[in-house]
């Protein structure tokens, strides 16, 4: 299998006053054709591993090689097969929208009357005719961006870098572009995206990178990782409060599983591996016949958002990374009362044993054991046996 | 290397475009030297004598023209630091284009510009009384230095905008550097009315050797100062804009190269 992006071991230092380690040991390898996600909060070294996949930064050790050539011996070679969309969209202000686009295509080497062609194209494409003549510093955030994936679509890439595209876009605008990267995916074109924004993640990538100091942490299917937050979660809200107890029995009783109790919401909480509808019929029989009234019940996936923040919670003294967490999450707010949840739940859960479990960096014999404990522990780890094998964390380490 | 070129003319071609399409910047910057022509060769002008004799306006104008090449490295530091500061940078960097067209495009728009604004001032220069009294070869001479001195500015405006890359810090840095450099020169006032150390300084600075060069070469008023810096304009006039060349040259491809870092 030909990997179209392969990242060994890189390692990145920044040099002068803070000398902050961006990549340690950072591991990637994307297929060909598929979007691929990098998520992480803030400072993770998302943008260092783009800038340094797309030959802008150098890197201290390790391999990296994009669509077939060497990033460190063959820079001419990659950047003659990438394109980057970044985070600011990188335009020149003062050019009209037509002008951009010709001046990159020249700079692309395409003739003079290619450049023109490729331009009123790709205009056309992203619907920009009729703001072509306009400079680019009077398109709204949305036109600004689209212009910017044109820009960089001008030599049909083999592999798109894009560096947060939609960081500041409205939700229309938001959906102008991914319906943009759909289409070029579509063509056979590598993504690798960079979001912070978890709904794009699941929206876009087939397959997703979590990057925590600097390395990835976990590896998977947007479903993978939410499975691997530990299983569904069987959730119950009990009208009388005296009746936890006994509530709590019955739950304990039917899943073999000792459930969460929040006395505040009066809730509970447990975890489903499987027999989920039956179990989740048996309770409400049971309940019944114990005569407690039950105000609310019902099966929850978790959410990409609880993935990530689980994922991402290494260190619980620093405010930057629940700040990003939060902010992060934010735009997803709007789209998914479950966000609300995952953040009231957080450090309910921070008290269950499955975060303490894996804040610990995830032991190697951890993918290997089916029980329940350790599954629940390692995000990678219980999605493992059951669906395809994402890259285990034990081997992200080694 | 012809492929370095081609990019350097696409990226030239850019920065003039920027001046098409953004013409109140060239407004400004015009408006500065005919600002000192009118203030110093009406205002104050009918105040001043020249030491060797002659109108002041003809005096003045020749050193207008040089200090409007040192203004422009107000336009090539914000322009390269407008670059750097937004991520059209990392767009350029990422292509295949030749890494150093932006910088080779940058000083050749600015030569462009450079002859463009020299004809400018010279119309202006014409309608103010100025005029040339040697043949058309000692005026092409004449441009040939200022394109000279543009070019090494230019090279000190690269550097100067990849070094501080915030156009507004730029434009803070460059207003103090060049005012001084116009200010104690023998533009306006001849450097030995000035202090001693001032006077010195005055009779070595670059704008003093091409500003000399250029009222010798076109039969202008001079100070006719015997000094060495002064017997020897032409030399200088073309040596100084060398030397800023060879530091600020590699200077800028070291700068600019250290971005990937």
């Amino acid at each position: 299998m030909t990997s179209t992006i392969v990242a060994r071991g890189l390692r990145k230092r920044y040099r002068g006053g803070r000398g902050t380690t961006a990549l340690d040991g950072f591991d990637l390898e994307v297929p060909a054709g598929i979007v691929h996600g990098l998520l992480g909060p803030n400072g993770a070294g998302k943008t260092t591993a783009v800038r340094v996949l797309s030959t802008l930064l150098g890197f201290d050790a390790g391999r990296a090689e994009v669509a077939g050539a060497d990033v460190a011996r063959q820079p001419g070679l990659v950047r003659e097969r990438i394109a980057l969309t970044g985070q600011y969209a990188a335009v020149d202000e003062l050019l009209s929208g037509r002008q951009n686009l010709i001046l990159f295509g020249r700079l692309h080497h395409l003739g003079r009357r290619e450049a023109h062609r490729r331009a009123d194209e790709l205009l056309e494409r992203f619907g920009l005719t009729d703001a072509a003549a306009r400079s680019a510093k009077d398109y709204s955030g949305g036109m600004r961006r689209r212009l910017d994936l044109a820009a960089g679509l001008l030599r049909r890439p083999r592999v798109l870098f894009l560096d947060e595209p939609t960081t500041g876009l409205d939700p229309r605008s938001r959906n102008e572009v991914w319906a943009a990267v759909r289409g070029l995916v579509a063509d056979g074109t590598t993504v690798l995206l960079t979001t912070q924004y978890l709904e794009e993640a699941d929206q876009l990538a087939g397959l997703i990178s979590v990057v925590d100091a600097g390395r990835v942490v976990a590896e998977g299917t947007p479903d993978q990782l939410k499975s691997a937050l530990g299983a569904d979660r069987l959730e119950v809200v009990v009208r009388d409060a005296a009746r936890l107890t006994d509530a709590a029995a019955i739950l304990a009783r039917i899943t073999a599983a000792e459930p969460v109790v929040d006395i505040d919401r009066r809730g509970l909480r447990v975890p489903l591996r499987n027999n989920r509808v039956e179990t989740l019929a048996a309770t409400i029989r049971a309940l019944q016949e114990a005569g407690i009234t039950v105000a609310d019940i019902g099966l929850h996936r978790p959410t990409l958002d609880e993935a990530f923040l689980q994922l991402t919670a290494h260190h619980p003294t620093s405010p930057s990374t629940a700040e990003a967490a939060a902010a992060a999450s934010s735009p997803t707010a709007a789209a998914s009362p479950s966000l609300t949840a995952a953040a009231a739940s957080s450090p309910t859960t921070a008290a269950s044993p499955s975060l303490t479990a894996a804040a610990a960096p995830p032991s190697p014999t951890a993918s290997a054991s089916p029980s329940p404990t350790a599954a629940g522990s390692s995000p990678t780890a219980s999605a493992s046996p059951s669906v395809g094998a994402p890259v285990s964390s034990s081997e992200v380490g080694a | 290397m012809r492929a370095a070129l081609a990019d350097g003319r696409v990226m030239a071609g850019r920065y003039l475009r920027h001046v098409v399409r953004a013409p109140e910047e060239i407004v400004i910057y015009f408006s500065l030297p005919i600002m000192f022509v009118l203030v110093f060769g009406y205002v104050f002008g009918s105040g001043m004598s020249v030491p060797g004799g002659g109108g002041y306006r003809e005096f003045l104008i020749p050193g207008v023209f040089v200090m409007t090449m040192l203004y422009g490295i107000g336009a090539t530091a914000t322009g390269i630091a407008v670059d750097v500061g937004r991520g059209v940078l990392d767009r350029f960097r990422s292509m295949p284009m030749a890494r150093s067209a932006l910088i080779t495009g940058r000083v050749t728009a600015d030569l462009a510009r450079a002859l463009l604004e020299t004809a400018v001032l010279m119309v202006c220069g014409l309608l103010v009384g100025w005029r040339w009294h040697q043949g058309i070869g000692t005026v092409l001479t004449a441009i040939a230095l200022l394109l000279l001195l543009r070019l090494a500015l230019s090279c000190v405006g690269v550097a100067l905008g990849l070094a501080t890359p915030n156009p507004d810090t730029v434009s803070m840095i460059v207003f103090p550097l060049a005012f001084p450099l116009s200010a104690v020169s023998n533009v306006f006032v001849a450097p030995e009315l000035m202090p001693g150390w001032l006077g010195a300084v005055s009779e070595w600075n670059p704008i003093s050797a091409t500003t000399t060069a250029l009222r010798d070469l076109f039969g202008n008023p001079g100070l006719g100062s015997d000094s060495w810096p002064a017997e020897h304009a032409l030399l200088l006039a073309v040596a100084w804009p060398i030397a800023l060349i060879a530091v600020f040259g590699p200077l800028s491809v070291r700068l600019y190269r250290r971005l990937g870092q």
